[in-house]
């Protein structure tokens, strides 16, 4: 189960992530990123109330931050300690940029 | 030890990891060593629904036991596919950049990272695969 909640602002879009990103819920996320990101040069992803991730979900971070890389920026917000353990352990705390 | 046959499908995740999560609650186990437990099983779970049957269909049976002494948590996979070592994956490359970086490999090398031991044996036709992680 996982929610997105979406807030635009002109090209700038924060997307807030409610739930878990795993295998089932990731195709959801990259649908949203995949119409959101063409006029999107400012992103941020609020990962307050997520509570899980798994390398499908990683998968979808990893496009999104190739795609913004080329035109704009990404961060994430309010990673919580469990999450940012497996950042650490898949090398992607230094691809992504997480404040 | 307790047991989950179930038809290896991406749809059916969620009744995995209820399974094992049920057991990891009822030991007090802490967040994080469950996320790991959980993120490893969605792993090994995906990768037999996805390749160990395809194209056809197949049912995985899913062990779980937690020593009481050394609470020591095992979770074993088995299913009857194609025969498939995951761990003989290359390692990826962890330190590439966004740029540089491909989308496989990933899962498996979580796997690793985050439980204590893993194993892999072809026996009898079936794919097991067992890891451990102390909770």
């Amino acid at each position: 189960m996982l929610n997105i909640i979406k807030n635009k602002d002109g090209s700038s879009l924060n997307i807030a992530l409610e739930g878990r990103l795993d295998t089932t819920t990731a195709p959801e996320l990259e649908t949203e990123l995949k119409a959101a990101l063409p006029e999107t040069t400012s992103l941020v992803m609020d990962f307050e109330k997520l509570e899980y991730i798994s390398s499908a979900g990683l998968r979808v971070l990893l496009s999104a931050q190739k795609l913004m890389n080329k035109q704009g920026e990404m961060k994430l917000i309010h990673v919580n300690d469990v999450i940012n353990e497996i950042f650490e352990v898949t090398g992607f705390s230094d691809i992504l940029n997480i404040e | 030890m307790k047991e989950l046959k179930i038809e290896a499908a991406v749809d059916r995740l969620d009744e995995v990891l209820a399974f094992i999560d049920a057991e990891l609650e009822a030991r007090d186990c802490p967040m994080k060593a469950q996320m790991q437990i959980d993120v490893a099983a969605e792993e090994m779970f995906v990768n037999i629904a996805s390749y160990a049957y395809a194209p056809g269909h197949g049912d995985a049976l899913i062990q779980i036991e937690t020593d009481p002494d050394t609470r020591v948590f095992s979770v074993t996979l088995i299913d009857s596919g194609i025969p498939y070592d995951p761990l003989k994956k290359a390692d990826p490359d962890v330190t590439l950049s966004a740029e540089e970086r491909g989308i496989g490999g990933l899962g498996i090398y979580m796997v690793k990272k985050s439980m204590d031991a893993v194993s892999y044996r072809r026996e009898n036709g079936q794919n097991i695969f067992r890891m451990e992680k102390k909770i």
